[in-house]
């Protein structure tokens, strides 16, 4: 067996005296794309944020592709900028344009030259169809435009795997479908990835597992066509019967 | 009376009222200028706040020395109390406590403390308690006295200015490995400056002003500036006009400021 991408063991972590992650053991295996659902509250977000450690982990750990990052002496920018991330509110730099957006963290941590960073960023625009749109600020762009202007920024630091924090939730219906197709292409291209969503359609197509979590703990995961299909705990069926 | 509305005790509508009170309040406003101008001796107003032969004394001397220092101590106040405002500005917002607890303590005293006690604590107070003379002359003193005190306000608005950029900015640059202090330097610093950029230049036009306070330090010829110019002229020529001149001066500075900040909000916004 190859190391997971991602293993989270016996996970925790409070908010105050709020116990949000109730240990969670997870895996994300090298080219698997994990889509986590669950209601709102149930520790999902949370969960994926702790994988870069946005939040800190209360105990527990985490292994990213073998590396401890929740051992305390750890580097983490080095870590981070292994690990992609896409925010459900985009946040993209709104004083910088969109090359600029691409080119910062090449330059200032991958320590590329301006050049090269430019034409790794143009790469990324056209991948997620945005070329044309380099000198424009963010402000300028809809809500779809910019969030796959985030994926190619976190592209462009050639990361090993990428986490979407509900990548499609802030946008407006019609928006929903440019995005999921740049996720899926690269899906199709073998990048690792941890998806919370609440896009089933998305989660069936593409998705090699799926896991539902509720009250801080996994209730369920397994093969996406047959969790969505075949719910085997009373948690998952409530939960499905509701979103489907 | 119109019959979709409810009758009203006066008679009149909404907007028949508003039309009505604004009309008296344009009648006053004549009324008092009018008076004034009845009341006004134009003839003293001339030859004691205009008298041109006295104006024309004042130059060069009010643009070379007074306008030129007043623009070069307020330029050296800003600028360092700039600078160390954000340093302060910082430390506010640090994880380390006693950065905390220094910043706080600076920001309170400074801000506390009339900006004219502090020029003569630095121009007076220093020299007696350590010895020491700030080296650079007045300048020096200047920029850091008035540095000091703008320093203080400037600190409490860069902090707010940085607490204004959402979360989701830091998070955003940390996740693409940036270290903390890369991703205040390069992403928040910059949005925070855009958000405070028209209190700063409020504060820069208070400290144009504030820097006529200098006078105590006891100031050579070539050392006055506009504040100063216009009262030794106002006792060489027993005459209001210099001070008429000088706050022209001071306008001049600080009109073009709230002019080229509007213009930049405005970009700002185009920006956003």
């Amino acid at each position: 067996m190859s190391t997971p991408a991602i293993d989270v063991q016996q996970l925790h972590k409070y908010f105050g005296d709020n116990q949000v992650l109730k240990g969670i053991d997870f895996h994300v295996d090298n080219g698997q794309v994990v889509c986590v659902i669950g209601p709102s509250g149930s520790g999902k977000s949370t969960l994926l944020r702790c994988v870069n450690l946005l939040e800190q982990p209360t105990s527990g750990k985490i292994f990213v592709e073998g590396d401890e990052i929740t051992d305390p002496d750890v580097h983490v920018d080095a870590i981070r900028s292994r690990i992609g991330m896409v925010f459900q509110q985009f946040n993209l730099f709104p004083h910088l344009t969109v090359l600029r957006n691409l080119t910062l963290a090449q330059q200032r941590v991958k320590g590329r030259g301006k050049d090269e960073a430019a034409q790794i960023a143009r790469k990324n625009l056209e991948k997620v169809g945005l070329a044309a749109r380099e000198d424009a600020y963010p402000a300028h762009l809809s809500g779809g435009q910019q969030q796959r202007i985030a994926i190619a920024r976190a592209l462009s630091m050639d990361p090993d795997m990428m986490l979407f924090d509900e990548p499609t939730s802030a946008l407006d219906p019609e928006l929903v479908g440019d995005v999921l197709g740049v996720m899926k292409d690269l899906a199709r291209e073998g990048m690792t990835m941890m998806v919370v969503t609440h896009e089933m359609g998305f989660a069936r197509e593409v998705g090699d597992k799926l896991v539902f979590m509720d009250g801080g703990v996994i209730v369920e995961e397994g093969d996406p066509v047959e969790v969505l299909a075949n719910p085997q705990h009373e948690r998952t069926q409530s939960f499905l019967s509701k979103v489907l | 009376m119109s019959t979709t509305t409810a009758p009203r005790p006066s008679g009149m509508s909404p907007r028949q009222r508003a039309r009505a009170s604004r009309g008296v309040q344009y009648v006053v406003l004549v009324a008092v200028i009018v008076a004034l101008a009845l009341i006004a001796d134009w003839g003293e107003i001339r030859s004691q706040l205009f008298a041109g032969d006295i104006i024309s004394k004042l130059f060069p001397s009010i643009i070379t020395t007074a306008l030129k220092n007043t623009v070069i101590y307020t330029a050296g106040a800003f600028v360092f109390g700039l600078v160390l405002g954000l340093i302060l500005a910082l430390m506010r917002l640090s994880s380390v406590g006693p950065y905390r607890w220094i910043a706080t303590v600076v920001i309170e005293f400074f801000r506390g403390v009339p900006a004219l006690i502090v020029f003569i604590a630095f121009g007076y107070g220093l020299p007696i308690a350590f010895g020491i003379l700030l080296p650079g002359g007045i300048f020096t003193t200047v920029t850091v006295a008035l540095g000091l005190v703008g320093a203080a306000y400037m600190a409490e608005t860069i902090r707010a200015g940085i607490q204004a950029v959402p979360k989701g900015q830091m998070e955003a640059a940390r996740s693409l490995g940036m270290s903390q202090s890369r991703a205040m330097v390069s992403v928040v610093i910059p949005q925070a400056f855009r958000i405070v950029l028209p209190p700063l230049t409020n504060e820069l036009i208070l400290l144009t002003k504030d820097s006529s306070l200098v006078y105590i330090l006891g100031l050579g010829p070539s050392a006055l500036e506009l504040t100063s110019f216009g009262r030794q002229a106002l006792n060489q020529y027993v005459n209001l006009t210099p001070l008429f001149a000088v706050s022209i001066a001071y306008l001049v500075i600080t009109v073009p400021l709230s002019i080229v900040v509007r213009r930049m909000e405005a970009r700002a916004e185009r920006a956003r």
